[in-house]
């Protein structure tokens, strides 16, 4: 029998920030959250309307059209270069429709962004399920199963998954593609020793442990979790949280994916010992709506951990430790990876990064002390804990200690994962990968850095070329601005939150300039512009914000013939606007030629 | 109350402690331009207009609490020019035909062009397709002009904290919307209070237009800020110094 919001309500307790959940349900349940949903909504949570349709409308994944189907066709640039555009054609014409559409028979066609699969790309998220390698005939199968009434799981293509996309729970068709390990993900870990030595010791003496082994966010931002931690416990509060941010937004990582499928049992130890050092009762994994198929999965290892007594009262019979974890859903929004970005959306609300101070170890989830940290993170913490700081920090470079996960792909022969030690060179890395004829790699995703092959000799370290993980690779067929510029711009401004005018406006007057420039109305002071414009996001309050402009403002430097071979040198000013086409069809229509002075 | 010390510009400063930059720059005199911040109402640092530097690093004046020993730099010219920026985009980004607007000499974001020298934006105009908005039978609701600064959502709210207004949509789609059901309902006073908060002539109260006329209006009279550069307290302490 269906469920009615009522019994959706009656399940999260009327409780207006678990909104999220309660969109989420409402969508699984009627296919999409019609304005009836909103008005029984805003009567039972004691919000106004709007209150609702602000968050509701925030989250590309929420859907407020009548749909049957949804398919959300990634489009990064990865998935470009891969063939998407074959996919686009085939799906928009077997539905009939364009893309961010709705066919007669109510299956939606959507574009979303950075799903987390570029090493398989071509891929689409349908019906909260991940499809990879799509082709055309895939593409067209898939349209051809839904009309005759097949569901979701009975599209699939390929052979499931290797390692655990295989488990019953997972059903997958994703592939790992692990290709190297190193001291993180190799396969000795014993489960839960790390947290049985953890809580031996004094919670201070844990901290100590992760300061001395020098390990920083894995996230991008690079802040010493040690430190973190200390913070964090030292706040006053009545209840304090541990949350692990998975929501792995920046196109081209897909690192926590795989970590959460192979390795959850040794995220769930971490939470666990980041709670216990910091005096957390409440734990969160914040997963993105892409990875919803490992929510069974994930749902049984909490079980497992549960059982195990790693989880729940009194954990390991100390009578003071008393933890246990949920999950919560994201629906769509690369901002949410920002942290207090992503508080507020857990809170059930639009993901606008807050101002600090205060930071969310002094004030985040409902207000309280919450320490933000990373899938890889925590998963490393399990390591570290286990084997001691001095053997982590005898790893990497000087500068930048232990191993990171690299998430490979773009034009090279093995995309996928690779764990090394921080301090090796992107050359280094290219042999790694079978990459050939490589012309510019981007690393760190849309918000990092484009370089050129001066620049290979630079090595991967957070006082050099720091990184989340993420790395494209372009080879000399590619169209570095048009495809890649301009693609991540699109990126920026599509995800930007939309509150600071600095990231807002800019980024969409950059946009545009880029595309006069690409028009052939571009000159010399064209770019100045850019240079100078791009200063102006550097306001912005979050870290999207204030790197929006990178893609541009990167490849002018890395790669300023690129622009000065599309710019007029010979004259000073150049209109953007085209008189003669813009007066082309009433020109027509009245059958004149214009005179235009 | 904890009184401490600070500068701007180089300039010795005191406030109590726990003030914002903007309240603090205030008491001592020194304007910092800001647009969508409201007294009384927490801060939302959206405009960004009120950015400061401090040991490097931009902030918000209205977002960060003073503290004691800041040396803070606010009228340097790369900030001004940040500053002006920022208003250009709000020109470029909505529709604001200045001549033509009930608001013209009240507008916060009018009167800072002026302040600014602001001739014409460095940046194109973007010509957006607004909707006017008169759900609220006391209200024009003209999307052309709104600048997104929140001070409506922040502002208005029922008895119990219901909003009136509210973002939807995310990035350069993002919108103010007021909800259709409340709106239809909305008390007079509740209407003024979202036109007086509103720095332009976004939300305008119906029947009411050129009560004060042009010429004889706040901004008309006397230029954005120089209320706080002139005050009385500020001249004294100058005079005693």
């Amino acid at each position: 029998m269906k469920s009615t919001v009522v019994d959706i309500l009656k399940a999260f307790e009327s409780d207006a920030s678990r909104l999220m959940d309660i969109l989420h349900e409402i969508q699984k349940e009627f296919g999409y959250i019609k304005d009836e949903h909103i008005s029984e909504l805003s009567d039972a949570l004691e919000l106004s309307e709007i209150d609702i349709r602000q968050c509701a409308s925030f989250y590309h994944l929420f859907e407020t059209k009548p749909t049957t189907h949804r398919i959300y066709l990634n489009d990064s640039v990865i998935a470009q270069m891969k063939g998407r555009q074959e996919v686009l054609e085939a799906f928009e014409k077997e539905l009939g429709i364009s893309v961010e559409q709705i066919s007669d028979d109510g299956i939606a066609l959507r574009r979303t962004a950075g799903m987390g699969m570029n090493d398989q790309e071509p891929a689409a998220l349908i019906d909260d399920v991940v499809f990879p390698n799509l082709t055309a005939e895939r593409a067209i199968a898939i349209i051809k199963g839904f009309r005759e009434g097949k569901n979701v799981e009975q599209l699939f293509y390929m052979e499931l998954g290797d390692g655990n996309n295989s488990h019953p729970l997972l059903n997958s068709m994703v592939n790992n593609n692990v290709r190297k390990a190193g001291k993180v993900l190799d396969e000795f870990y014993k489960p839960w020793t790390a947290l049985k030595k953890a809580v031996a010791k004094s919670e201070l003496e844990v901290i100590g442990i992760v300061r001395t082994s020098g390990l920083r966010g894995r996230g991008g931002a690079g802040f010493p979790t040690g430190m973190k931690w200390e913070f964090c416990r030292a706040s006053q509060g009545e209840k304090k949280y541990i949350i692990c941010n998975a929501d792995e937004g920046e196109p081209g990582t897909y690192k926590d994916r795989v970590l959460l499928t192979e390795n959850p049992l040794m995220l769930i130890e971490g939470m666990c010992i980041a709670a216990f050092s910091i005096g957390a009762q409440e734990g969160i994994i914040y997963l993105r709506q892409e990875y919803r198929y490992m929510e069974k999965f994930l749902n049984m290892k909490l079980d497992e951990a549960r059982s195990n007594n790693m989880l729940g009262n009194s954990i390991l019979q100390n009578d003071n430790f008393n933890f246990d974890i949920r999950i919560q859903f994201g629906a769509g929004a690369y901002i949410c990876g920002e942290e207090s970005a992503l508080i507020e959306s857990m809170e059930g609300k639009r993901g606008e990064p807050r101002f600090r101070p205060p930071f969310p170890v002094q004030s985040g989830y409902k207000n309280m002390p919450t320490s933000v940290n990373n899938v890889e993170t925590l998963v490393t913490i399990c390591k570290i804990i286990e084997r001691g700081g001095e053997w982590y920090r005898s790893f990497g470079n000087s500068h930048s200690v232990g191993t990171k996960l690299l998430s490979i792909s773009g034009d090279c022969t093995r995309p996928g994962i690779y764990e090394v030690e921080w301090g090796i060179t992107i050359r280094q890395m290219l042999g790694m990968i079978g990459a050939q004829d490589t012309v510019a790699v981007q690393v760190g995703g849309p918000s990092g850095t484009l370089i050129s092959e001066n620049l290979f000799d630079h090595k991967l370290c957070y006082n050099d070329l720091p990184t989340g993980g993420s790395m494209m690779i372009f080879n000399s067929t590619r169209d570095l601005l048009k495809d890649v510029v301009l693609n991540f711009t699109d990126f920026f401004i599509d995800e930007s939150c939309g509150s600071c005018v600095s990231c807002r406006a800019t980024v969409q007057q950059m946009q545009k300039k880029l595309v006069k420039i690409f028009d052939g109305y571009g000159v010399e002071s064209d770019l100045d512009d850019l240079r100078t414009w791009a200063k102006t996001t550097l306001v912005s309050r979050c870290g999207l914000g204030q790197t929006a402009a990178n893609p541009i403002v990167s490849s002018l430097k890395n790669f300023p013939q690129l622009y000065n071979e599309l710019i007029n040198t010979d004259v000073e000013f150049v209109s953007s606007f085209d008189m003669d086409a813009a007066i082309a069809e009433s020109c027509k229509v009245v059958g004149r030629e214009a005179v235009v002075h | 109350m904890e009184r401490i010390k600070f500068t701007i510009d180089h300039k010795q400063c005191e406030a109590d402690y726990g003030q914002s930059l903007v309240d603090a720059a205030r008491e001592n005199g020194i304007y910092i331009p800001t647009l969508c911040h409201l007294q009384d109402e927490k801060p939302c640092g959206s405009c960004r207009v009120c950015t400061v530097k401090i040991n490097g690093r931009y902030t918000t004046a209205c977002t960060t609490p003073i503290e004691c020993g800041m040396e803070i730099e606010s009228n340097t010219d790369e900030i001004m020019d940040i500053r002006k920026s920022l208003i250009e985009l709000l020109f470029a980004e909505g529709n604001h035909y200045c001549p033509t607007c009930e608001r013209s000499g009240e507008c916060d974001l009018q009167a800072l062009g002026y302040r600014f020298k602001m001739l014409v934006p460095r940046f194109p105009y973007l010509f957006p397709n607004r909707e006017v908005n008169t759900d609220c039978p006391h209200l024009i609701i003209d999307y052309n002009r709104c600048i997104r600064c929140k001070r409506c959502i922040r502002s208005v709210k029922d008895e119990n904290g219901k909003s009136y207004f509210a973002f939807v949509n995310r990035g350069n789609h993002i919108e103010v919307s007021i909800d259709k059901k409340m709106a239809a309902d909305m008390p007079l006073e509740l209407a003024i209070k979202a036109s007086v908060n509103c720095p332009v002539g976004s939300i305008l109260i119906k029947e009411n237009a050129y009560r004060v006329p042009i010429g004889k209006r706040k901004y008309d009279l006397a230029p954005i800020g120089s209320d706080i550069e002139n005050s009385v307290e500020h001249v004294n302490m100058e005079e005693q110094s």
